[in-house]
């Protein structure tokens, strides 16, 4: 069945930061734009970071974009590509500067500049000592964001297809993207949008675990539909944990209150973080404590009738500091675990927070994939910004406030390729393939049609639990080889999902069911790539590989849908301009 | 009410906020599908809120602008 086509320049699926930093600067120059979102664009995750963005701009001391390179390089554990980290590090001052003109109302100094606070991870003079680099707005710093992107996008006139969900990436014959497929919430019809070119700005998938601060709206989309489409993914074994979600909630419980002077206990009422970071004690950074949190749960001391949770002790420092300086916490407490913290400690978890890996890009935003001898050869048409992409900038561990500034430069530097690939296109679009649509079609038929087949809930419910049980923070070989085959396992569940409700009007049961076979895709790359990696490397910690292995594993893991083919490729230890940042061990 | 409109704010319930996404999470579990038409209408206009706003009025630290709306915030706060 021939679907209908709506021609665009550009098709930009995602309208978060990275989206929208993308259409903006697509749709200023005169192009005809597409953006698809899920949900409103103000409304995307982006609008959950409080923290701020991280570039060197120097308004509080001294600072160097080669210092915060040499940073991201360091919180990368190596893994970063050190060409990518550069870009992004010496166009960040620029990206942010252009926010502030673009209306983002920034904190600022007495003398006007933009206010910076300090970050964990973030230092001067190459790790000498901590620097204030962080800029936000309050604590809506993702809200104000997204504001000021989407007015400029309405004065450049980015069209935007608000409630509509991208099914399928659209390849020719050459391997050529030339669009996606995608479904009108309102209406149920499918459409072809096609572009001369098209990004990926669908965010990340941090719902694969049953613990996540991720709203339930990042299901791995973009990634899901890569996978699909014979792409392989990048470095999916890294995902960062925050040690203290609220267990059952995942709602994050900010380490400001470890700031104040709070602290976790295991089940003897033991202050164990003393044992693992004598100096730092409970401020030791975000790995290092949601690992000694993982192994005080696995070896048995973890609270609750199931013994899988920590607490945070914050009671004694009494009900006016706790409402003072820790503002919402309180609420947030008695609101989501139930619990008075100025009576009783709060329950949580390690809780994953943000996907390193995803879709293989340069530091152009361009789509890249091993072909012909070439470990980078591009994906014509096909680019990725954001956190579903992995230029890779982040490696093997993200530093605070580094994913702001990733979706900024990123999705700038991918609108600037683009804007180059469309010109040399011409005027005219492409033939699409005569099936263009049908593999799309075909699966949404599958779901109206299937009866006795698997529940949505119960499925997805499975894969987190199985991603959070066997895939955490902290890996255990015999732990990961059991969880390769219950995600196997599950394959069959997710091809024959059965949805109640058959109507074509705001089906939402259909749409969760299409976002689960996306969810999948990205828990198994998760699963199978981290098996397959032998050592410990920034966020998660292997059991029987204590160390880092930079001899066998400072390397790219590329996952293929098709046969979970695992490839590597190496990890680009060169900068554009400055000397290579070598290895060593990364302490802090 | 209509299911499909029902359906549709089920949808918009979908935020950016882990914290909202659970309230409404708790919320439908609570009303099921069913659903007075008055109290749509005021769901629905208080889904048009940001993010922050809206988790701002459900956490209680602002104030609903119209009796209609802060009963139903009232019972998004007790859920
Ligand atoms: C609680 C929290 C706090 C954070 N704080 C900070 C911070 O202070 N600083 C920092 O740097 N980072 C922070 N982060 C991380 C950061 O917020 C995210 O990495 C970033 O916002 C992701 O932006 P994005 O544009 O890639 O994706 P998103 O903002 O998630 O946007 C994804 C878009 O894709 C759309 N989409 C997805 N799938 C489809 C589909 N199939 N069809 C159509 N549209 C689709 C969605 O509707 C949405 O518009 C935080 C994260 C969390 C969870």
């Amino acid at each position: 069945m021939a679907l209908p086509v709506r021609k665009f320049d550009a098709v930009i699926v995602g309208a978060g930061g990275a989206g929208l930093r993308a259409s903006y600067e697509l749709s200023k120059a005169g192009l005809k734009v597409a953006a698809l979102s899920k949900v409103f664009p103000t409304r995307s995750h982006t609008v959950a970071a409080q923290g701020g963005v991280g570039a060197a701009l120097g308004n509080m001391g001294e600072d160097s974009w080669h210092w915060h390179m040499y940073d991201t390089v360091k919180g990368s554990d190596w893994l970063g590509d050190q060409d990518a980290i550069e870009f992004m590090c010496r166009m960040a001052p620029e990206v942010v500067i252009e926010l502030e003109h673009f209306g983002m109302p920034f904190d600022r100094n007495d003398n006007g500049t933009i206010y910076q606070r300090p970050f964990g991870g973030h230092t001067a003079n190459f790790g000498e000592k901590p620097v204030q680099r962080s800029s936000c707005a309050a604590d809506r710093t993702g809200h104000a964001m997204l504001h000021a992107l989407y007015q400029r996008n309405v004065h450049t006139k980015t069209q935007f297809f608000v409630e509509w969900m991208a099914l399928d990436i659209i390849r020719d014959a050459e391997g050529r993207v030339l669009g996606v497929t995608a479904l009108e919430m309102e209406t149920g019809d499918i459409v072809i949008f096609q572009g001369k070119a098209t990004l990926f700005a669908t965010g990340g998938g941090g719902r694969i675990f049953a613990s996540s601060t991720n709203a339930f709206i990042n299901m791995g989309d973009g990634v899901g539909m890569t996978a699909r489409a014979g792409i392989p993914l990048e470095d999916m074994e890294f995902w960062q944990f925050h040690p203290t979600g609220v267990a059952g909630a995942g709602v994050l419980i900010t380490e400001g209150v470890r700031g104040e002077g709070g602290y976790l206990l295991n089940k003897n009422g033991e202050r164990f973080m003393e044992r693992y970071a004598p100096t730092m004690k409970d401020l030791a950074s975000r790995d290092v404590v949601s690992r000694a949190m993982a192994t005080e749960i696995k070896e048995g001391r973890g609270c609750g009738p199931h013994g899988d949770y920590i607490l945070l002790k914050l009671d004694h420092l009494g009900a006016d500091v706790i409402n003072k300086r820790l503002p919402g916490i309180r609420e947030s407490a008695i609101k989501f675990a139930n619990i008075d913290p100025v009576k009783e400690p709060i329950p949580v978890v390690p809780t994953c927070h943000y996907q390193m890996g995803g879709i293989p890009t340069n530091y152009h935003g361009e789509v890249v994939v091993p072909k012909g001898g070439n470990p980078s050869s591009v994906v014509p048409g096909f680019y990725a910004a954001g956190e579903c992409g992995c230029a890779s900038i982040h490696g093997a561990n993200r530093l605070g406030t580094n994913s702001l500034t990733d979706l900024l430069v990123m999705g700038k530097s991918s609108a600037l390729s683009m804007l180059d690939y469309i010109k040399a296109e011409g005027p005219k679009h492409r033939d699409l393939p005569k099936d263009a649509g049908d593999f799309s079609l075909s699966r949404v038929a599958a779901l109206d049609g299937k009866k006795g087949g698997a529940n949505v809930d119960k499925t997805r419910g499975e894969i987190q639990r199985t991603m959070q049980a066997h895939c955490g923070v902290f890996r255990f070989p015999d732990m990961l080889v059991q969880g390769v085959d219950k995600i196997k396992a599950l394959a069959d569940s997710v091809a024959n999902l059965e949805i109640g409700d058959k109507s074509k009007v705001f089906n939402t049961a259909r749409i969760e069911a299409l976002e689960l076979q996306n969810l999948y895709e990205t828990a198994r790359a998760t699963m199978i790539s981290a098996e397959a990696r032998k050592e410990t490397r920034g966020a998660h910690d292997r059991a029987d590989f204590h160390q880092r292995d930079d001899n066998n594993w400072l390397k790219h893991t590329l996952w293929y849908k098709e046969g979970d083919k695992l490839e590597y490729k190496a990890v680009n230890l060169k900068p554009l301009t400055v000397e290579t940042i070598p290895p060593k061990a990364r302490v802090y | 009410m209509d299911e499909r409109a029902v359906e549709r704010l089920k949808w918009r319930s979908r935020r950016g906020l882990l914290e909202l996404d659970i309230v409404f999470e708790r919320y439908w579990k609570l009303n099921g599908g069913e659903m007075a038409a008055a109290e749509a209408k005021v769901l629905e206009a208080l889904l048009l809120l940001p993010d922050n706003d809206l988790l701002d009025l459900v956490m209680g630290r602002a104030r609903a602008k119209d009796a209609a709306s802060a009963a139903l915030v009232e019972k998004l706060k007790a859920v």
